[in-house]
């Protein structure tokens, strides 16, 4: 069903980041003329995360380099760019957002783009101790690594792995714990935590797991080291803790809206108020007969264009198509489809040193973590987007030319 | 500066200047060229920059490394000897005049 497109009416977006950056641009392209505010918390125009723990992090790549869009597009778009500033409440009766700087944004759609925020650790704020999420982060990181420097890492998911293997490039001497008794326990098969664990000892990360931090040591406000969980204390100049993020729901949540692991919303985007919409790693989404959250780039943009079609009066089914991707040390991993329920794991050897590891569940391929190898990822993306079907021996015969799955 | 034509799809052709050491991904994005994604930010990671050189900058280009070459042939109805991954050619003055193509559609 296509009902006449509201192009005047006006939009507010909450959140500068990767998805309502996509929500914004998408309504313009697709004819949006009304006001269009785009409010964001950071003083940052909107820019790209996934370089922070990585090229950035090295001083590989420039600070300007990491802005999504160059300052004159926001003038050219016609599109009002806040920074610097929160939302504090929604009057949901009145169709207003209240920003801290105290003025008051009336809407007749809304996006909650609000992201996510790292879990901190309980207890005072020691200096010596960081996240990373921000620019701001990354630009503290950046300032306090030094060649030598023992970093601890709490978190053996993606962001503490890759901000160990971007430590010891920098020449920090690294040790990583991770509570679960695996790394990356949450998001990937035995496997695959298996060949991070081999690659982030191979190059010197003192990786140690089922071992977590009882607490920080400190000295004047400054941390120490860490007491972990079997008792032993690890003296560090530095900790990045790496322990997950939160959905950032508290606006939502204060406005009534229902939330459930992030702002719920419908398959077409909308929270429990239809004029509110939610998108990125904020939202919790119906898939496949459960409710999930995303935190990825691929998700944000992806959902924030199918709710910025919809804030227009169209009908889009979010059809999600997860993927991701990691850079540590020499390997890239590049992950399609959403590792949960699988209960079988197919390893396939690539050309030269990649290698994959194929998520099955029964006979169905639920999703791939290709190391170093962008073919697989490639395929395994189209077979997951078509559902087509893949026989696990075929897979496992690095002979087979992968193609063949894509016949039809 | 260096100059690069972008020619979309539809025939559109946006010359525009762009900074040696971006890529010529950025500099399609920081001039706001549509139709090059790079959902991923430049990390070889989605193929959705894909282009086509203009066939006199083939040989001119620094050629392919494993990766790309890997991506390329997934991605939008690839050219073997034109498809390039945009976020993968670092911008040089040598660049000057370069003439890319954009798919119809992005991966």
């Amino acid at each position: 069903m296509t009902e006449m497109l509201e192009t005047t009416a006006p939009i507010v977006v909450i959140g500068a980041g990767q998805a309502g950056l996509a929500a914004a641009s998408k309504l313009r392209d697709l004819g949006h003329a009304g006001p269009l505010t785009l409010v964001g918390d950071e003083p940052e125009p909107p820019y790209q995360r996934p370089p922070l723990s990585k090229a950035y992090l090295l001083g590989e790549m420039a600070r300007e380099r990491l802005f999504l869009r160059p300052s004159a597009f926001y003038a050219e778009r016609d599109l009002t760019l806040l920074t610097g500033r929160n939302a504090t409440e929604i009057r949901r009766d009145e169709r207003q957002v209240m920003l801290s700087d105290g003025s008051a944004l009336p809407y007749q759609h809304l996006l909650l783009a609000t992201g996510a925020r790292p879990r901190l650790l309980p207890g005072p704020d020691l200096q010596g101790v960081l996240v990373m999420r921000s620019l701001a982060d990354a630009d503290r990181l950046a300032e306090a690594v030094r060649p030598g420097l023992r970093l601890l890492v709490i978190g053996g998911g993606y962001i503490g792995l890759e901000a160990a293997a971007t430590a010891v490039k920098l020449g920090l001497q690294v040790t990583l714990v991770e509570a679960a008794p695996r790394i990356l326990g949450r998001v990937a098969a035995v496997e695959t935590s298996d060949y991070f664990r081999e690659l982030h000892r191979a190059h010197g990360v003192d990786l140690r797991e089922g071992v977590g931090l009882a607490h920080l040591t400190e000295a004047a406000g400054r941390v120490t080291g860490a007491v972990l969980t079997d008792g032993s204390h690890l003296p560090a100049d530095l900790v990045v803790v790496g322990i997950g993020v939160l959905p950032n729901i508290e606006l939502a949540q204060a406005a009534g809206l229902t939330c459930d692991n992030g702002i719920s919303v419908d398959a077409y985007c909308r929270s429990s108020d239809p004029a509110i919409f939610a998108a990125g790693d904020c939202a919790s989404f119906p898939w496949r007969n459960q409710r999930i959250r995303l935190e990825s780039v691929g998700n944000a943009i992806d959902q924030a264009e199918v709710a910025a079609t919809n804030m227009l009066g169209e009908s889009c089914e979010y059809q999600a198509k997860p993927w991701f991707w990691s850079d540590q040390f020499d390997v890239k991993l590049q992950i399609a489809g959403l590792c949960g329920r699988h209960d079988r794991v197919v390893t396939r050897a690539g050309a030269g040193a990649g290698r994959s590891h194929w998520y099955f569940h029964g006979d169905r391929l639920e999703a791939v973590d290709a190391m170093n190898d962008p073919r697989v990822f490639m395929v395994a993306k189209r077979v997951l987007e078509g559902d087509r079907p893949v026989d696990a021996a075929f897979i496992a015969d690095p002979a087979n030319d992968l193609r063949a799955l894509l016949a039809s | 500066m260096v100059s690069i034509t972008y020619i979309e799809a539809n025939g559109t052709a946006h010359r525009v200047e762009v900074a040696p050491g971006l890529t010529v991904m950025e500099g399609a994005r920081d001039n706001g060229v549509p139709g090059i994604h790079a959902d991923c930010g430049g990390a070889c990671a989605c193929s959705t920059c894909h282009v086509y050189v203009a066939a006199e900058w083939i040989d001119r280009l620094p050629p392919r490394d494993e990766i790309e070459q890997d991506m390329l042939e997934f991605a939008w109805e690839p050219d073997a000897e034109r498809s390039r991954l945009t976020c993968q050619i670092k911008v040089t003055p040598e660049l000057d005049g370069l003439i890319v193509t954009l798919p119809e559609r992005q991966a």
